[in-house]
């Protein structure tokens, strides 16, 4: 089994981001080299790389919802500055994520999913920055979710290695916008 | 042999209550992990959940569902939600819903008794 090194973020100056060096296996590999060598890996890899796309573009319409709520978050005008602050720097992650998976449907052979042009957030039950956090945090704990439902089905080991590495930076997420709600920041020893 | 038909009777009558016997409370817990791609009651990454037992699965519009779920061609009720949630992908090849399942009998039970009353309670759905 050849194991290629890809990157799929480019390292930006001497900060390499954490996708960076991670490796496909030989089933990604033989799709990204063509249909033709399809035949070396078979059919059962070929519906594996599938399923892959789904899950990997799944992930990508929940960061780009984030990154459309943070956004909203930001606009309100109801953040107070360091939380602002915070609100933005997260929303970076999810960009990078957003990126990171994009970029790994498209070398699948896939077709990265758009964001939607809207998502009808519940604006008018956004009216303090708490209510703002709230509905942040259940995003993040939504996200939290979702990658630990994407991880056990994931036919490449190293695209499931990327997404609990994404499942660690929404959980960080996740727990400190609770401390900032005044809640348990770390409610169980397990996620759900 | 008429106590063994009486076991067996009990035994399916414990089965399918296990199935409808969920609890809403801790069945809203479990729907967080739906958030990130559901609501109630909008479109989202996945359809809006408002209006789902006897609707047919794929039919809301104004929502780009994969083909296999569109041609899916059941009616959500308990049954088929349980179905469907505990192994989306197996349950629906092809279906764009990225997500393992929820596992756990119990959980399913308490999940699906939550949406029963959520998807249908006007001041969630308006
Ligand atoms: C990673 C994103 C994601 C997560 C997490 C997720 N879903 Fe979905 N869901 C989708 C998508 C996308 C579809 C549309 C499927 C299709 O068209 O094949 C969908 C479809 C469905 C449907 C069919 C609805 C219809 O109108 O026919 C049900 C029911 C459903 N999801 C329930 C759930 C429940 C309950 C949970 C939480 C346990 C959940 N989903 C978690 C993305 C997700």
């Amino acid at each position: 089994m050849t194991i290629t090194k890809l990157d799929l973020l480019p390292a930006r100056g001497k900060r390499r981001t954490f996708l960076s060096g991670f490796t496909l296996s030989a089933t990604a590999i033989a799709l990204l080299a063509g249909r033709e060598r399809l035949g070396l890996v078979g059919a059962a890899s070929a519906q594996t790389a599938n399923n892959d796309v789904t899950i990997l573009n799944s992930a990508l319409g929940a960061e780009q919802q984030a990154i459309a709520a943070y956004q909203l978050g930001a606009d309100s005008g109801l953040l107070q500055k360091g939380v602002k602050d915070l609100a933005v720097q997260f929303q970076g992650h999810h960009k990078a994520h957003a990126d990171a998976l994009a970029k790994a449907v498209t070398k699948l052979g896939g077709k990265p999913v758009a964001a939607l042009k809207d998502y009808s957030f519940p604006k008018d039950k956004l009216k303090s920055q708490n209510d703002v956090l709230t509905f942040a945090a259940s995003l993040e704990k939504g996200a939290v979710s979702a990658y630990l439902g994407a991880v056990p089905i994931l036919g490449d080991r190293d695209l499931a290695k990327a997404a609990a590495s994404i499942l660690g930076d929404e959980a960080m997420h996740w727990a400190v916008l609770r401390q900032a709600l005044g809640q348990n920041p770390v409610p169980d020893a397990f996620v759900s | 042999m008429r106590l063994l038909a009486a076991f067996f009777v009990a035994l399916f009558a414990s089965a399918s209550a296990l199935a409808t016997d969920g609890n809403a409370g801790r069945g809203e817990e479990i729907y967080t992990r739906c958030l990130a791609c559901h609501a109630l009651a909008h479109n989202r990454v996945g359809p809006r959940h408002c209006g789902l037992f006897g609707r047919k699965a794929g039919s809301v519009p104004n929502y780009a569902y994969s083909s296999a779920m569109k041609k899916y061609g059941v009616t959500w009720n308990e049954e088929t939600l349980a179905r469907f949630i505990e192994n989306p992908l197996r349950t629906v090849p092809g279906t764009k819903m990225g997500y393992a399942g929820v596992k756990d009998r119990q959980e399913r039970a308490d999940l699906i008794a939550y949406l029963k009353q959520a998807t249908a309670d006007p001041k969630l759905c308006e």
